[in-house]
């Protein structure tokens, strides 16, 4: 079986968010990088799916160049090799990213045959669209199912829960399909020094396609105004204990 | 002048507060445009006269909240939850009332369905937005990060498709005469493959994290999974939930279903207890609803600190203990 598993570089941004000067970005010079979290858990279940039936786990990206790490992370875990679509680091509305995505698609598989499962983060970490995924789906003409919590494949389908009210959401699709999961789906693994070492001779093909026209274009950031909460110090160690019983007997809540 | 349209989802007979806040932002962006909504339903539920007079009485009441016309859609495939089958739907009717904008609360269903809905008709969409005006182009302000930090954008479409943040902005209340109407879709097959073919219910036992009024949550510096024993302890004593960051999860010590943050649940209880928990904006992102937080931390300059509005300043394997035991001797007085 083939599977695509495609992800995003997003800083990890620590107990604020700063912006760069130009206000069109977060200060992330200071900034370590991850593939966020939903996508990290469709990392592993790819490779988790070749692993039992075999076949080829591919990862895409669209980013810059340095967005080549993840790509690399990714392959650390696992993956077989990468596909990297390559920008200048400016921000792609959702549109253009999914068309981008949706051309790669079509070519690798002219090239090497259908994915079964294409997989994507329910949401991106940073802008949260909640539609790449869903527009690669719609463009190929495949079924495809959101936010799921556990993926088992039964034959030539798949069977597909998505967390609710009270409980899960039951789906089965036939395959080729695109799903996009959250993460919880798995406990990813921890890139192993063997596995580090094989990724960095696997092979990463680099393409720049060109953006489409923006219909969602971004103007600026804007830090949201704090909650203004600055905490009242009850004490300090376990001598604070009855401060602490005093506020939550205040509080209604013991 | 044509109208806009808003999708309204609903449970029990009431429609979904965030339903209500998507109408508020939806009635301003129109501006003196008829508001129409969208009411999903199956005949299967409407058998009963029951239901169908719950679904109208609902859609009737949409007045309330600027509606001038609402939809209620009936089809028997409706019965289970089938996003394309819903976002066909809704293309359709804003197809018909040649909608100048379509609204839907940036719900999980909602966010999802309009989605769809953009695949469709090839229409851009903007997801979990807290202001739209209306104007050439469209100017909105959105939340990215989980809503850890907002982006003012432009849209360019002639019918701009909209999701609402859950709980960002207020329901408005009015008066607007309701006409009811029916709409009768039509879907194709392939509009139903995707569909919900069963509901397993969790498993429940203990408080669920997301209903709970307290919240005690540990984070690294809980240590390791045996740690978390003086956590549940805590907990335990005042009848709340257990909760965790991420990094909790990663190393296993807790299942994702207790993680609280932008990628796992997101809460509103009366407290919060932050136990080494440094305070990270995407952790934040999940606890930000709580009505009070208090953290425990060895660091006084944690950025936790600036979120909280109590905070003990030490090591949480001496603090969370001490705790307990002070809950245990006051309720050993009272009793
Ligand atoms: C896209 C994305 C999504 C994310 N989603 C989430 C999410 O949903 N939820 C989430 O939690 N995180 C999320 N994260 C991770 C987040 O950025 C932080 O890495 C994480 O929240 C840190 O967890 P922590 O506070 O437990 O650990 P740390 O940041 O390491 O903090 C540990 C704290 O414990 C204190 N401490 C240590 N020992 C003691 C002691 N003995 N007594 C008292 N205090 C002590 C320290 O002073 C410190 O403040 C996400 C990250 C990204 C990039």
């Amino acid at each position: 079986m083939r599977v695509l598993v495609c992800v995003k570089r997003v800083p990890f941004t620590g107990g604020k968010m700063v912006l760069a000067p130009d206000s069109m970005a977060l200060e992330t010079r200071h900034l370590g990088f991850t593939i966020s979290p939903h996508e990290e858990c469709g990392v592993e279940e790819a490779v988790r799916m070749i692993e039992a039936k075999s076949g080829e786990s591919v990862v895409l990206t669209l980013g810059p160049a340095e967005a080549a790490e993840q790509l690399r992370d990714a392959m650390a875990l696992g993956v077989d090799r990468a596909i990297h679509l390559e920008t200048d680091g400016s921000e792609w509305d959702p549109e253009a990213t999914a068309a981008a995505i949706i051309d790669a698609i079509r070519a690798d598989e002219a090239a090497s045959g259908p994915f079964d499962l294409i997989l994507f983060g329910n949401e991106s970490a940073d802008s949260g669209g909640f539609q790449v995924g869903l527009r690669v789906a719609g463009a190929l003409g495949r079924p495809c199912v959101t936010g799921l919590k556990k993926v088992t494949i039964e034959g030539a389908s798949v069977r597909c829960e998505q967390e609710s009210e009270g409980g899960r959401d039951v789906y089965a699709v036939p395959m080729p399909a695109v799903l996009t999961v959250k993460e919880g789906l798995n406990l990813p693994r921890y890139p192993s020094v063997p596995g580090r070492m094989r990724a960095a001779r696997k092979p990463v093909a680099t393409m720049t396609p060109t953006q489409a026209q923006a219909r969602l274009e971004l103007a600026s950031l804007v830090v949201p105004a704090g909650q203004g909460r600055r905490a009242e110090v009850l004490g300090s160690g376990p001598s604070a204990a009855p401060a602490v019983v005093e506020m939550l007997r205040k509080i209604g809540v013991v | 002048m044509a109208p806009v349209v808003a999708l309204i989802e609903h449970a029990d007979g009431k429609a979904f507060d965030t339903s209500l806040q998507t109408l508020a932002v939806a009635r301003s962006f129109a501006a003196g445009q008829a508001v129409h909504a969208l009411v999903l339903s199956s005949p299967i539920r409407l058998d009963l006269e029951l239901g169908r007079n719950a679904v109208f009485a609902l859609a009737n009441d949409l007045g309330h909240y600027g509606v001038n016309v609402a939809h209620i859609a009936e089809h028997e495939a409706l019965d289970s939850f089938a996003p394309d089958a819903w976002a066909a739907i809704l293309g359709q009717l804003a197809d018909q009332l040649d909608a100048t904008a379509v609204f839907a609360a940036g719900t999980e269903r909602g966010n999802e369905v309009m989605a769809r809905v953009g695949a469709r008709a090839n229409l851009p969409l903007a997801t979990n937005c807290i202001a739209v005006s209306a104007g050439d182009p469209i100017t909105l302000t959105r939340q990215r990060w989980g809503g850890s930090l907002l982006e003012e954008a432009r849209l360019n479409s002639t019918r701009p498709l909209v999701t609402v943040a859950p709980h960002a902005v207020p329901i408005e209340t009015t008066e607007a005469e309701t006409k009811v109407e029916t709409f009768t879709p039509q879907l194709k097959e392939q509009e139903l493959v995707v569909r919900v073919i069963e509901h397993v219910a969790a498993a429940g036992g203990g408080v669920s994290l997301a209903e709970a009024r307290v919240v005690v949550s540990g984070g690294r510096g809980v240590g390791s999974k045996e740690g978390f024993a003086i956590i549940e302890e805590l907990a335990g004593l005042l009848g709340g939930a257990v909760g965790c960051s991420r990094v909790v999860t990663s190393a296993g010590w807790r299942p994702h279903t207790d993680q609280v943050g932008q990628t796992g649940t997101k809460i509103a209880p009366e407290l919060y207890i932050a136990c080494g928990i440094s305070g990270a904006t995407q952790h934040m992102a999940g606890c930000k609803g709580a009505k009070r937080i208090l953290a425990i931390n060895s660091d006084a300059e944690a950025p936790i600190m600036l979120n909280s509005d109590y905070a003990v300043v030490g090591d949480l394997k001496e603090i969370v203990p001490a705790i307990s035991k002070e809950i245990r001797a006051n309720r050993g007085h009272a009793g």
